[in-house]
């Protein structure tokens, strides 16, 4: 079976302002299943971010290839879906405009993505805030504005960086559980980049840990949690605990590593 | 006595709905309303206040011969001439014609103005190599005093209502122009980023994107450059016509006729007012999308 995603010595070099290059990502491997949960930790600045980037072809990589469902990546592909960490719904446009976005820019007429715009809104429990703008909603509301909105294209591949990292501890569970239901509707593989350990754990199926910064994959783990789960109760299993164990080893130095290098640039 | 018992009258009325009111929430919430009618009246109070004051200091220190009412003239006089204008007509013809001309000549440069000024401000703002290449120019032409192509457009369009147009419409350009440029370059790169992946093209990215987040910059900038088309369409007429308030206002002038050069003044101080209320408005319908700003809170 053609992997959805495959990256295969992919290196991306950044040129910063002061004309120096800075090197994100090296030689990095990475291999995600046709409706695969992945899930990227590791510690910040190693280039999480830069890998959905890449896949989503938003950033062309500086060496290596980019494969999305056996072709390689050139420009924006179709069938991709992308949830941005700070708020991307348009705050021009009500909830309906901006979930119904996506169909009308694909030539979808009016009424037509309207009405679908209209199923994907109660599909995320927003009914009855179709007309509202962003700037009258509530955080956790405006994630599932951004939800609906990436969701409505029916994307084969999801990517989403930390998605959730700005929304409070409760919110932000039933957030996972419902972002849970809905992948497990659809038949989308699902790149999640985090740097919450728990947060990796109880959604995926596999979490790539990232070396510290320029990021590789330093390995990967299987999670062999059943589902379907409940993320808020999933943590107190007893496998959840060994798995969390073996990974955080892993991840621990990288933590350190990118920790020790932050204290020594800024104690420089 | 009249004021004081209408007053009192009020307070009881109140008095009566917050004894009717059961529920605390609701007798502060009227409380609350109650106090902000109480600011209106004496902001409104004060306005009043004010403009009597500067009203009856100038008409005094005129009458007393403290100021030369043949240079300064006097309100009294003032409001003599707008009433002969009103009833009998200019010399120049009814003053509505001239109130009409100097609107249309502000309203068309206005509006051409904003116009083109939106079209470059977007084209550059999307386009480095536009930028790059124009900006020197453009840079260029806004620092020349930009009220002197009147005196060129008077020569080269003629003395009717084009040249007023195309003065106030420059002055309006570089305004909005610059407004424009700087609201698309300052989009909210995950927002582009964003409709890319959900499937908006080059075109799309500008009308949906683009336009929209500069329109608060644009908009902003309106409340200015209206005031500056008014400039442009009354410096035209001193440059040369036949018909409108800046004409008047030189008219007046040409005969030492000071209530006269005030008066136009008042009428397009008048002007401008409306206009700019009609703007507000229009920002309102404009940028809805905006929260509200952020009134006072009091407890």
């Amino acid at each position: 079976m053609t992997p959805a995603i495959e990256l295969r010595g992919v290196t991306k070099r950044f040129l910063t302002p002061s004309g120096g290059v800075y090197t994100a990502l090296r030689d990095l491997n990475m291999t995600v299943e046709p409706g695969e949960f992945c899930a990227v930790v590791g510690p910040t600045g190693c280039g999480k971010s830069t890998t959905l980037a890449l896949i989503s072809g938003l950033e062309p990589a500086s060496e290596g290839e980019v494969d999305v469902f056996g072709s390689p990546v050139k420009g924006i592909a179709d069938g991709i879906g992308y949830v941005f960490q700070a708020d991307a719904v348009f705050p021009w446009k009500t909830v309906l405009e901006n979930v119904a976005a996506g169909p009308r820019y694909r030539g979808v007429s009016n009424s037509d993505a309207r009405e679908r715009a209209l199923d994907w809104i109660s599909r995320v429990g927003l009914s009855g805030f179709e007309d509202r703008f962003p700037y009258q909603l509530s955080g956790g509301m405006r994630k599932r504005v951004a939800l609906a909105q990436s969701l409505i294209n029916g994307p084969r591949i999801l990517l989403m960086d930390e998605p959730f990292s700005a929304l409070d501890v409760q919110t932000r569970s039933l957030m996972e559980n419902e972002l849970l239901a809905l992948w497990a509707a659809s038949s989308a593989s699902v790149v999640f980049v985090t740097h919450d350990l728990e947060e990796a754990i109880s959604l995926s199926d596999r979490v790539f840990v990232i070396t510290a910064g320029p990021g590789t994959v330093k390995s990967n783990y299987k999670v062999d949690l059943p589902r379907p789960r409940n993320v808020a109760e999933i943590r107190f299993q007893p496998r959840f605990a060994e798995i969390y164990e073996e990974i955080w080893k892993d991840l621990k130095d990288e933590v350190l590593v990118s920790y020790e290098r932050q204290k020594r640039s800024g104690a420089a | 006595m009249n004021a004081r018992s209408a007053a009192a009258r009020l307070s009881v009325r109140m008095s009566a709905s917050s004894v009717q009111a059961e529920r605390p929430v609701s007798d502060l919430a009227a409380r609350r309303k109650r106090e902000a009618q109480r600011r209106r009246l004496t902001v409104a109070g004060l306005r009043l206040g004010l403009g009597v004051a500067i009203l009856a200091g100038w008409e005094i220190t005129t009458r007393l011969g403290w100021v030369d009412a043949f240079f300064w003239s006097q309100p009294s006089a003032v409001a003599a001439k707008l009433w002969l204008w009103i009833t009998q007509g200019t010399d120049l013809g009814p003053l509505w014609e001239q109130v009409l001309v100097t609107m249309e000549e502000t309203v068309g440069g206005f509006v051409v103005g904003s116009i083109l000024g939106v079209i470059f401000g977007v084209a550059l703002g999307r386009s480095r190599l536009l930028s790059d290449v124009l900006g020197p120019y453009i840079k260029g032409a806004n620092a020349i005093p930009r009220v002197v192509v009147g005196a060129l457009f008077a020569v080269a369009l003629g003395l009717d209502i084009r040249s007023k147009i195309a003065t106030a419409a420059v002055l309006v350009f570089f305004v909005v122009f610059f407004n424009a440029f700087q609201g698309v370059r300052e989009v909210d790169r995950n927002l582009i980023a964003n409709a890319r992946i959900l499937g908006a093209g080059d075109r799309q990215l500008t009308t949906e994107i683009l336009i929209p987040s500069a329109l608060s910059w644009i908009v902003a900038s309106l409340h200015t450059s209206f005031g500056l088309a008014l400039v442009g369409a009354v410096v035209g007429e001193l440059f040369g016509a036949t018909a409108g308030l800046g004409e008047l206002i030189y008219a007046a002038k040409n005969n030492f006729d000071t209530a006269g050069v005030f008066a136009g003044m008042a009428l397009l101080a008048a002007m401008a007012l409306v206009a700019e209320a009609f703007i507000t408005a229009l920002e309102n319908r404009l940028i809805k999308w905006r929260p509200p700003v952020a009134t006072e809170t009091r407890i």
